[in-house]
């Protein structure tokens, strides 16, 4: 291969990583929004919330770019560049799963330090801000580490739109060299590199928020189950 | 926004042909997936590290690598090591392999979860280690695992549209067919959006009877 072909995988490299950066930082604020209304006092914010998760889990990433790329622009007269087109799709799928690990984590708190908040007349608000979210978010660091990952799978889907990512700058190198086999392992190679840098940099991030709450990180686990699929439209808290 | 109902109904004969592909490829993907799960999963527990490392390494590699890009690469990689398949074979294989490397997770969890008391009797009984497992093992392991693959059948069932990239014609893929020769883009991609969204639905639903009668 030559140095201008290395230059396509290196632009690929820099639009899959911005990509992964946005759109993961929209699952976040939608995991959290979302995740939070669905402890909601209210069943209406608990319904809406639910119904977002449904919708958006229950229909495939890929669809949903094309969505975004297609029914979009016709339909409200404008049309997103690309690049938002790509995180708007990625990270609105992305936080419905999200959302489950964080309603997850709130539920798992111990019922006590809720009584606690009750008792000292915090407001639902304080409660959630002072006493849930700070036990809460260490213990969703794991699940979301293997998102994370799942993300980054994801984000190769938008070549199929035509965006110059990772795997997009691979299919213009097969037609430029007629070869398939060196330049996917090397495509291969560089999504599992970064996949595992992030798994370091969350692991890193894990043992310093829960020695923030006083705990040590959980041993290592190889058991990552995807964000379990079932639960029902309606949003109450199980 | 411009909503053609006619549209849908000249889309419906297309979207039941995709439908069936993405069924097809829904099913034959699943038996792969398990089947080949287990086999990762029972070549884990062989105890000598020439055989652990590189299982290890190669499944936690397709795992975390994305599926579009083992796609491309057996669908045009194979080919030039003069190994040909059909689009659809292809896809069914990836898409087998890939869920492969989570079932076997889901087995290992399985067989780990088995009360040790169940191997001493195995031992104690001197039955030979073929039968430990098909007899003893894996028929409890297997029956604490189905949710969790049931689970992994549904995430596939998402990942389906991703054969449409080397040209298999499921839903997606008609839908996009369908839209280019009509230049109506928002009638078939609703539909079949809708379409996943019922059919996940149905089959969490199914699940979760499914799990309610295997633990009563």
């Amino acid at each position: 291969m030559t140095s201008g072909l290395w230059e396509l995988v290196l632009h690929g490299v820099w639009v899959t990583i911005q990509l992964l950066v946005l759109s993961s930082l929209l699952a976040t604020a939608v995991s959290f929004v979302v995740g939070v209304a669905r402890t909601h006092r209210l069943w209406i914010v608990r319904f809406l919330a639910g119904f977002y998760t449904e919708v958006f889990r229950g229909t495939s990433a890929l669809v949903m770019i094309f969505w975004v790329f297609f029914v979009l622009p016709p339909a409200f007269g404008w049309q997103l560049v690309p690049l938002w087109a790509g995180t708007l799709a990625l990270g609105l799928t992305y936080g419905a799963y999200g959302s489950e690990i964080v309603r997850g984590a709130i539920a798992a708190v111990d019922p006590a330090q809720r009584e606690g908040g009750i008792a000292l007349s915090f407001t639902p608000w304080q409660r959630m801000k002072l006493i849930l979210l700070p036990q809460a978010v260490p213990e969703m660091i794991p699940p979301f580490s293997n998102l994370l990952i799942e993300l980054l799978k994801g984000t190769a889907l938008v070549s199929i739109m035509g965006m110059g990512d990772l795997a997009f700058s691979g299919n213009l190198i097969r037609l430029a060299l007629q070869e398939s086999a060196e330049i996917y392992t090397y495509i291969l190679i560089i999504y599992f590199v970064i996949a595992f840098l992030l798994t370091r940099i969350m692991r890193g991030l894990e043992k310093k928020l829960k020695a923030g709450v006083g705990r040590t990180p959980t041993p290592k686990t190889d058991v990552e189950p995807k964000p379990a699929e079932t639960t029902n439209v309606g949003g109450a808290v199980r | 926004m411009k909503w053609d109902w006619s549209a849908v109904s000249d889309f419906m004969p297309h979207f039941w042909d995709g439908l069936l592909v993405t069924l097809q490829i829904l099913v034959l993907g699943s038996l792969i997936s398990f089947a080949l799960g287990l086999v990762w999963a029972l070549l884990m527990r062989v105890p000598t590290r020439w055989v652990t490392w590189p299982v290890g390494a190669v499944t936690e590699f397709v795992r975390n690598t994305p599926l579009l890009v083992q796609l491309f690469f057996l669908f045009y990689v194979l080919p030039e090591w003069g190994v040909t398949f059909s689009a659809l074979t292809t896809g069914v294989f990836a898409i087998g392999l890939h869920y492969s490397t989570y079932t076997m997770q889901v087995y290992r969890a399985g067989i780990e979860a088995v009360p040790v008391g169940q191997w001493e009797a195995a031992t104690a009984l001197n039955l030979p280690l073929r039968r430990t497992w098909t007899a003893v093992i894996l028929p409890q392991a297997v029956r604490r695992v189905v949710p969790a693959l049931g689970n992994y059948v549904i995430s596939m069932l998402k990942d389906t549209p991703l054969l449409m990239a080397i040209t298999v014609l499921e839903m997606l893929g008609e839908a996009r067919l369908f839209s280019q020769q009509n230049f109506q883009f928002t009638e078939p991609l609703t539909v079949i959006g809708f379409a996943f969204i019922v059919i996940s639905y149905l089959a969490s639903l199914a699940l979760r009877a499914l799990e309610r009668r295997l633990v009563h």
